[in-house]
């Protein structure tokens, strides 16, 4: 096991709101976790768990109005990025911390050469001409893999497979050498066989620069092959908080235990595939206690009082939820679910 | 499932099926080229069994299910339905066929009207087919949403108000509406999340047992694939690679492709580590596809035959066949 103990990112109870017509809609509702140096993060969750909005938060890039940033920190080396001013965090961005999307065809811009588009990157954080940023352009593209970067440097997105895309993508995320580079489902939108590539591009240029990596997914098996430690997201909050390896080992969520068995295995024959009763609840209409209680098989009277804390259970691996406290013995009243 | 031998009935024949796409240009908007997006594949469908595609973006998988329901007028080839040739039927025996041949798409969002509320949605499906007479139709929708795990009262609803794994239901129970015989499942579950998706393939599971449906299941994800089908057929640039039984496709693969293919999947099993064979390069473009076997630029085992000659499909195994010179 790889030791990683110097924290480069530390988020503490991060809160990033969104205040419609339709009410109030708590997106990220008080998350916390560390990013050290080196490491792979995984986040996890289905749509609507608010992974996406926790990595637009981090850089500060959550429209407002109708969103907001309304409490927690985000420290980046010690100082607090929700403290910076634009123009801080403007020479941050994309220099320090970088992000590369899931679609690379609508994060690229069409009318300008890949190569223009990786040299503007550079040439806006690092003092370098015309030419010398447009040389480091290319060696870019011949580092993520590009076949005759020389070439393909020249050529407007279009005339890019979508894999040769996110390449680029990631060459201009990585120009600057950032510190941390958060990748917000990077494979999505690609094939397998193109999505082995890219992940497997993602941990060699790793190694190479020592980057600390966000990996947004809902893949629950890109976790398992790339990242060191996980968090499971669910309607805005973490609710597991571990290793990457001992999630599949050892999951203690009913959520993520649900989650895991709710994919279908390439490893053996089932029937029937076990699954999670009911859907995410509204984020205008939370339940009052744990917002999984409504859709858990272990729920209790306490599950649907209070929101229960993400406490540790062991030396890495942290939960939210009610089974692992001294309360849940006492409560000795199991609801009877309704139509679940 | 179940079904020895004998008993198998093929239900769709597709023999040689060809579909390309012209490519206009120059001054007068002639014909440049083509997009070979299906070229020359032969399978059937038995009665009652669940055969599913897969391959990755631009393979042919979803031209080959949209060209047996003629959505597309194939180039050459041809499609046995219960023994009736498809392609020689007219416009309005056709959409008379289509009764038996039904289909779910990938995004529920985009194919249901927003404007129409789900019992008319369902009615009119029943209206164009005129399965039901008109005083009946009613009560026949409220069992179709029955079928599907859907309440009565949604009938009144709009699309808009329904989650995505939701309004995948009401496209199935569209489909179910005119008691078909193959349904055709274009990435039907490819947009939900993986616990919706566990639903939803349940439901497809156990509507086939209730009315012997036979699917054929147009997907990318191999998870899903193994989890639903009897036969899966693996294709590159419009060809068929490899046909097989599930079990023999996932635990013997023959084709250099599809063991790629299966190993490029990341799996949570912490028991089973894997060789992974990672290829170079994108798939080439279907306008101009490489000679001999579509695959060799990419494979690592190529020879000198491959870059000139086609490999034909031929039985490996049982029940098992395979595209690839290094096999024969």
């Amino acid at each position: 096991m790889k030791q990683f103990d110097e924290k480069i990112l530390e988020v503490k109870n991060l809160q990033t709101y969104f205040f419609t017509d339709e009410g109030t809609s708590k997106a990220v509702n008080g998350i916390s976790f560390t990013l050290n140096k080196g490491e792979t993060l995984g986040i996890v969750g289905e749509s609507g768990s608010g992974k996406s909005i926790t990595s637009l938060s981090l850089l500060r890039l959550i429209q407002s109005p109708p969103g907001k940033i309304t409490g927690g920190s985000i420290l980046f080396k010690g100082e607090d990025l929700l403290t910076k001013t634009e123009k801080q965090m403007r020479s941050i961005r994309g220099n320090e911390i970088s992000m590369i999307f899931q679609e690379p065809m609508t994060s690229l811009n069409p009318v300008y050469s890949a190569g223009e588009q990786i040299a503007e990157a550079i040439r806006l954080h690092q003092k370098l001409g015309k030419k010398e940023a447009w040389n480091k352009a290319v060696d870019m593209l011949r580092l993520v893999g590009i076949p005759s970067p020389e070439k393909r440097a020249k050529q407007e997105p279009h005339e890019l497979s979508g894999g040769m895309r996110q390449r680029v993508m990631i060459a201009m995320a990585l120009a600057c050498h950032p510190e941390v580079l958060i990748a917000d489902e990077p494979t999505t939108a690609l094939d397998v066989t193109i999505q082995a590539q890219i992940l497997e591009l993602i941990k060699t240029l790793q190694k190479d620069f020592g980057t600390a990596v966000i990996l947004i997914t809902h893949d629950l098996g890109v976790v398992y092959e790339t990242c060191d430690r996980v968090a499971v997201m669910y309607a805005g909050k973490i609710v597991e908080y571990t290793l990457a390896k001992e999630i599949f080992t050892n999951p203690k969520h009913p959520y993520t235990i649900g989650l895991l068995n709710s994919l279908p295995r390439l490893d053996m024959d089932q029937e029937e595939l076990t699954t999670i009763p009911g859907t995410v609840p509204s984020p205008y209409n939370m339940p009052k206690g744990c917002s999984f209680a409504p859709r858990c098989a272990h729920a209790k009277r306490i599950c649907e009082q209070a929101v229960p804390d993400l406490q540790s259970t062991g030396p890495s691996t942290q939960v939210s939820c009610w089974m692992f406290t001294p309360q849940w013995e006492q409560d000795h009243d199991v609801q009877e679910k309704v139509g679940v | 499932m179940g079904v020895s031998v004998e008993e198998k009935k093929v239900l769709l024949k597709v023999d040689q099926l060809k579909q390309y796409f012209p490519i206009k240009g120059g001054f007068f908007g002639r014909t440049i080229n083509h997009v070979k997006a299906v070229d020359d594949i032969t399978f059937h469908i038995y009665q009652g069994e669940t055969l599913s595609i897969v391959g990755e973006s631009g393979c042919g998988k979803s031209t080959t299910g949209r060209a047996i329901l003629r959505l597309d007028e194939p180039t050459g080839g041809s499609i046995h339905f219960q023994e009736k040739d498809l392609l020689s039927l007219g416009k309005k025996e056709m959409r008379k066929t289509r009764k038996d041949l039904q289909v779910i798409f990938q995004d529920p969002f985009a194919s249901l009207n927003p404007r129409q509320t789900i019992g008319q949605i369902l009615g009119e499906a029943l209206a164009i087919q005129n399965v039901v007479p008109k005083e009946n139709r009613k009560s026949r929708i409220e069992e179709l949403l029955g079928h599907v795990g859907l309440r009565p009262e949604s009938m009144e609803r709009y699309p808009h108000e329904f989650s995505g794994g939701q309004r995948q239901r009401i496209g199935i129970a569209r489909a179910l509406a005119v008691d078909p015989k193959l349904i055709i499942c274009d990435e039907a579950v490819s947009a939900l999340d993986v616990s919706i998706q566990a639903q939803v393939l349940n439901l497809l599971k156990s509507l086939q047992r209730k009315f012997d449906l036979t699917f054929l299941f147009i997907s990318h994800d191999l998870g899903v694939v193994r989890h639903i089908s009897d036969r899966v057929m693996v294709m590159y640039l419009g060809k068929i690679v490899e046909i097989a039984d599930k079990k023999s496709i996932f635990e013997q693969p023959q084709h250099p492709y599809t063991r790629a293919l299966l190993s490029a999947i990341p799996v949570p099993n912490p028991v089973q580590e894997r060789e992974r064979i990672l290829l170079t390069g994108d798939v080439p473009s279907p306008i101009d596809p490489p000679n001999g076997c579509r695959f060799h630029t990419r494979c690592p085992f190529v020879m000198d035959i491959c870059k000139t000659q086609v490999p034909e499909l031929k039985r490996s195994a049982q029940n098992h066949q395979v595209a690839c010179h290094i096999v024969s």
